[in-house]
């Protein structure tokens, strides 16, 4: 597995306010891998994930993203859809945002958007019926099809997304991500409110995911038992600080991470800040 | 009001007891209502005095009339409440229902039919016609709004600026250059689509509520820079002398190379009735046939995405500023397309002819025929105005009957005539969508 990394968050500081959500934060995400982000209520996960995908704009830092032809993108200074457009990073959400009075199959070929607004001609020659968008479409439709059989939706294809069951929205919002073709995958919480069964499914489907289709993967979890399982490394944070940094049997072992999730006596705990050395 | 669900209808006797109490409650209730709304209305009038000055008179007797009345009729209701119950049956018994559903296939076309042969039918009838001529403008406008309101999901209560901005370019251009109709069109949708991008910039970050009040301000503006240009639009005087619109060269007179004689026909006015029916009719079925078209294509699908969730958008890679602007932009365009329309048929535009009640009557049949149906916004349209005509003579009390109607409908259809959103693309089948899931302009994207 190569090492080298896709993603580079240095020095990220996210101030809200006189509050720092994220402060000086630096760690890499690499190639291939799956990089786990766990961290207590409020340690600025998913401040962190918004910075990365756009949706916030970081106080301090920088945030390197590089594709595999050597590209290379600074996704702070991007507006959020570029992000996902050109340096593509596609990303879900924690409370699951999908279009709901749309189909499951619409949602994914909504996904593809760039990719068929050029095949229209921007519009012009779709308006037309031009025979190359409609084989984008189709091509689209196939690509939409592989997906929805990889997370097993195939029989749902033509039911609006808001009617699925919570589990089977988790899974194609993944699916939805996946249509951008992305190089980095960032998951917020995706195995939340998912019972055991099917996130033993997701953990066998995310891993599928990486192998198969070369990304790497940013996620954020709270489930214990998925994080320590499918991650290649695990970032801690505490309060918008790093305290841990590592390969999942270094972290469950460190003695800040559990004091951090466990709580410390008075005594024996020491500054954040201190704990980062 | 205060209504509790009815009761299932296998209450037994024994419950009338409360329930006459109850009922007394709520008429009580009721009475009390129509007190404070009568009193200062009906129980208090102004009349010229002895002296010439205006003195306050007492109506007492006609106010606890009213009050009885509303007490009585809410007495009534409310013991017979349960008896009334009707079953939804009666309204469509299940014969009815199943002719419905087998020609609501075809029902488009049906329509398109009568559509075609209004004029063959109505030829010596010029009131229908004119009528017709006006509900097919307002069907068009409705398309219009459709995209931005019913697609989009971009809540716009000034759409009325798009179509004074284009009956303006078109009599301004008509006028000023002598251009002809069919060169003024494409011109004045161009002017109407600039003023929607005009509006859209500085709306991109408003939803719902405040996009409405934004939009609102901005067909006010247009209409007060109208009224106060006077070098350019004349003002309240507006502009009249709007050239006709010709049959491809061929003026509407009765002179030698006029329509007539050209086809050796006997002159007769109705010919140009019928020629500005036909062509709004198509002026309108291009835009409906562009609008169904858009939906499939990516512009269209990232319209609705954008109704349902611009933050997914965003994180999917769709340009935001650029859908919401083409969006305006194109519902604009057909808005002055059937504003160059108006003109041409009116021969006079002014400013009055573009105010407020003109952006609430088209909105109004968006949201009656269910936002982003093309089929609703026609039967809406033609409800709506047909209705107008039809209580013509009840003259002051047609506006309480058309309220009336507008409650009935938001109380029973609360979703439009034609609710169910039908999917853009299908791999095995294409099934409604029912309108409970889809979100509209009003309803916020979730937080």
């Amino acid at each position: 597995m190569s090492a080298a990394p896709v993603l580079r968050v240095e020095h990220l500081t996210m101030r809200f306010g006189g509050l720092a959500a994220v402060s000086d934060l630096s760690f890499n995400a690499r190639k291939r891998e799956i990089t786990a982000l766990i961290g207590p209520n409020g340690a600025g996960k998913t401040t962190l994930f918004n910075c990365i995908t756009g949706f916030y704009k970081p106080t301090v830092g920088r945030l390197l993203l590089t594709h595999a032809d050597g590209n290379t993108f600074l996704l702070e200074r991007l507006p959020e859809f570029r992000i996902a457009k050109d340096a593509r990073v596609a990303r879900t959400f924690q409370n699951v945002r999908l279009f709901a009075g749309m189909t499951v199959l619409e949602n994914l070929i909504v996904a593809q958007h760039n990719k068929l607004m050029a095949a229209s001609g921007f519009t012009v020659l779709g308006l037309f019926g031009s025979r190359s968008y409609a084989r984008s479409e189709a091509g689209a439709i196939d690509k939409a099809r592989y997906w929805l059989d990889r997370v097993g939706l195939t029989d749902r294809a033509d039911d609006p997304a808001g009617a699925l069951p919570y589990g089977a929205q988790r899974r194609l919002e993944i699916a939805r991500a996946m249509c951008t073709d992305p190089v980095l995958l960032c998951l917020d919480e995706p195995a939340a409110g998912l019972n055991n069964r099917e996130s033993a499914e997701l953990n066998g489907f995310l891993r599928a995911t990486r192998d198969e289709h070369g990304i790497s993967i940013l996620l954020i979890e709270h489930d214990m038992g998925v994080v320590m399982e499918i991650s290649d490394r695990i970032v801690v944070l505490d309060y918008g600080i790093k305290i841990a940094d590592g390969v999942p049997s270094e972290v469950r072992n460190d003695p800040s991470v559990i004091a951090a999730y466990l709580g410390v006596s008075e005594e024996e705990a020491l500054t954040p800040q201190a704990k980062q050395m | 009001m205060s209504d509790s669900p009815p009761a299932p209808r296998t209450d037994k006797p024994a419950g009338k007891q409360v329930d006459l109490l109850a009922a007394l409650k709520e008429a009580a209730l009721a009475a009390a209502v129509a007190f404070a709304l009568f009193a200062l209305l009906i129980g208090v009038r102004t009349e010229q005095g002895p002296t010439g000055a205006l003195v306050i008179a007492t109506r007492f007797g006609m106010l606890s009339a009213f009050v009885a009345a509303a007490f009585a009729g809410r007495f009534v209701f409310a013991v017979m409440r349960h008896r009334l119950a009707i079953p939804a049956s009666l309204f469509a018994p299940p014969a009815v229902k199943k002719i419905a559903a087998a020609l609501s296939p075809y029902l488009a076309l049906v329509i398109l039919i009568i559509a075609l042969i209004v004029p063959v039918l109505f030829y010596r009838n010029h009131y229908v016609l004119d009528l017709a001529i006006l509900i097919v403008t307002y069907i068009m406008l409705g398309f219009g709004l459709n995209i931005v309101v019913g697609l989009a999901g971009l809540l716009d209560l000034g759409y009325v600026a798009f179509y004074a901005v284009g009956a303006y370019s078109y009599a301004l251009i008509a006028q000023d250059f002598g251009l002809s109709f069919w060169a003024c069109l494409p011109l004045a949708g161009i002017f109407a689509a600039f003023a929607g991008l005009l509006l859209g910039f500085p709306v991109l970050r408003l939803r719902g509520d405040y996009l409405a009040i934004v939009t609102l301000g901005f067909g006010e503006i247009i209409r007060l820079v109208l009224l106060n240009w006077q070098n350019l639009t004349g003002g309240p005087n507006g502009i009249s002398g709007i050239a006709r619109p010709s049959f491809f060269g061929l003026p509407f007179n009765s002179s030698a190379n006029g329509f007539a004689a050209t086809f050796g026909l006997q002159y007769s006015p109705t010919h140009r009735v019928v020629f500005l029916y036909y062509l709004i009719l198509a002026l309108a079925l291009v835009t409906n046939w562009v609008t169904l078209r858009l939906r499939r294509l990516p512009i269209g699908r990232a319209w609705e995405a954008l109704r349902e969730d611009e933050i997914a958008c965003r994180a999917l890679g769709i340009n935001t500023t650029t859908t919401k602007l083409t969006a305006f932009a194109m519902g604009a365009m057909f808005g002055g397309f059937a504003g160059a329309f108006f003109a041409t048929r009116q021969g006079f535009i002014s400013p009055e002819s573009f105010t407020f009640s003109e952006s609430a009557l088209v909105l109004a049949i968006v949201v009656l025929g269910g936002m982003g149906s093309q089929l609703g916004v026609a039967l809406a349209a033609t409800i709506m105005l047909g209705g107008f005509e039809l209580f013509r003579e009840f003259d002051q009390y047609r506006m309480l009957v058309f309220g009336a109607a507008m409650v009935a409908i938001v109380i029973y259809r609360p979703r439009g005539l034609v609710a169910a959103r039908s999917p853009s693309v299908a791999m095995r089948e294409r099934k409604a969508i029912p309108a409970d899931i889809v979100r509209n302009a009003r309803t916020e994207s979730p937080a």
